[in-house]
């Protein structure tokens, strides 16, 4: 066998490789969501430092509702595909068994659902 | 199984295979065939078929046909597949194309050439080493039901290679060492009677070990034996950062490896 190793046959990885399966789309999909998590935190960091008018019409111009528009359903899908992966990080055994991974996956949204309502609380208090 | 012995069924189904002669060729080729569709027969059973009634140069992998070697692994219709549990009823009226192995080099039609996948599990040292060897006459290593648990997943393993042939990361970089061997280092080191995760760490904790793995996902989705090699990765990728935190951050802690 080792006499035929230079005639062994490489096949090589198109470029496309990721466009012909789902589960190779939906990984590039999920890595591509991190520019728009990316984008907005910058978006964030221009905002805080402006003064509070520049703020508002920086929020109400088109252009920003349109980015709004694209980015939450990017960010959500972010979000989503990551927390449900978290049982497969996250393993944690009562004895024999182990915690189930949709309490694990649960948790997250549970907290998410909580920051979510604390940070909705202070936009109102104090906007 | 033989078809002498049953009324072979009227209708027929295409199978396009992978052809590599190296002796012959430079490039490979797809080579049609036609066989008998019974219910019950497999893809394994269709090119055993193939092999005594049609074409007897046609070369592939095979021993247990029911799960267990890992050797029939192939690519089926793109996916790969365990040629012993891929059902020709499933993917009727075809053709079902049939080709070896992803990302792994062919050393003649569907037989893809594994050396590298056996080195790594040599790398990353794949079998139980206790803290300390004891005589036979001190009796077994001793293991409770819940310590069985914490591994018993990530040993289920048959060394298939499926998992390689579905993740693009080894198809870009054949030095990452991959699903199944990295699960498999997992697996003696939750071990409880094991006692070389230091001796792994050096392998596993690289950048080719659990660092170049992105976490894609499709070498759990595809393992006939339901190991989540991806889980075990991102396990280690968790155990290797507390590690790395432990030796940084207590000084009269190990060193990092």
């Amino acid at each position: 066998m080792t006499s035929q190793k230079s005639k062994e046959l490489i096949r090589p990885m198109p470029t496309t490789w990721w466009l012909g399966k789902k589960s190779y789309l939906l990984f590039m999909v999920r890595e591509l969501t991190c520019v728009f998590v990316g984008a907005y935190a910058l978006l964030l960091l221009v905002l805080v430092s402006s003064d509070q008018q520049t703020f508002a019409s920086i929020l109400k111009s088109p252009v920003s509702i349109v980015a709004h528009l694209v980015a939450l359903p990017m960010v959500l899908y972010h979000s989503i595909t990551w927390f449900n992966l978290t049982p497969k990080v996250m393993v944690l055994w009562r004895g024999e068994e182990r915690v189930s991974p949709t309490l694990i996956a649960g948790s997250n949204y549970l907290v998410w659902l909580v920051v979510s309502i604390v940070v909705a609380g202070i936009a109102f208090l104090y906007g | 199984m033989d078809p002498s012995k049953s009324t072979p069924p009227k209708e027929t189904i295409s199978l396009e295979v992978f052809r590599y002669q190296p002796e012959e060729e430079d490039e490979s080729r797809m080579q049609r065939y036609e066989v008998p569709l019974h219910k019950d027969w497999v893809v394994l059973d269709a090119l055993n078929y193939i092999k005594d009634q049609i074409d007897g140069t046609l070369s592939f992998r095979w021993s247990c046909r029911m799960g267990v070697c890992g050797s029939c692994g192939m690519m089926v219709n793109g996916e790969p597949k365990l040629s012993c549990a891929a059902f020709l009823r499933d993917y009727a009226p075809g053709p079902i194309r049939v080709e070896p192995l992803n990302y792994f080099p062919v050393i003649r039609d569907l037989v893809i050439n594994m050396e590298d996948f056996l080195h790594k599990l040599g790398e990353v040292k794949a079998w139980l080493l206790p803290d300390e060897e004891k005589p036979v006459s001190e009796g077994e290593y001793r293991q409770s039901p819940a310590e069985l648990a914490r591994y018993k997943q990530f040993s289920m393993c048959i060394n298939c290679m499926l998992c390689y042939a579905a993740c693009p990361v080894y198809g870009h970089h054949p030095d990452f060492i991959g699903p199944a061997a990295i699960a498999l280092a997992q697996r003696y080191n939750l071990d409880s009677r094991d006692g070389a995760a230091d001796q792994r760490a050096e392998v596993i904790f690289s950048h080719e070990g659990i660092w170049e793995c992105t976490f894609v996902g499709d070498c759990t989705r595809v393992c006939p034996k339901n190991v989540d090699p991806a889980g075990a990765i991102q396990q280690a990728k968790v155990e290797g950062t507390k590690d790395w935190f432990r030796s940084v951050l207590v000084p009269w802690g190990k060193k990092p490896s």
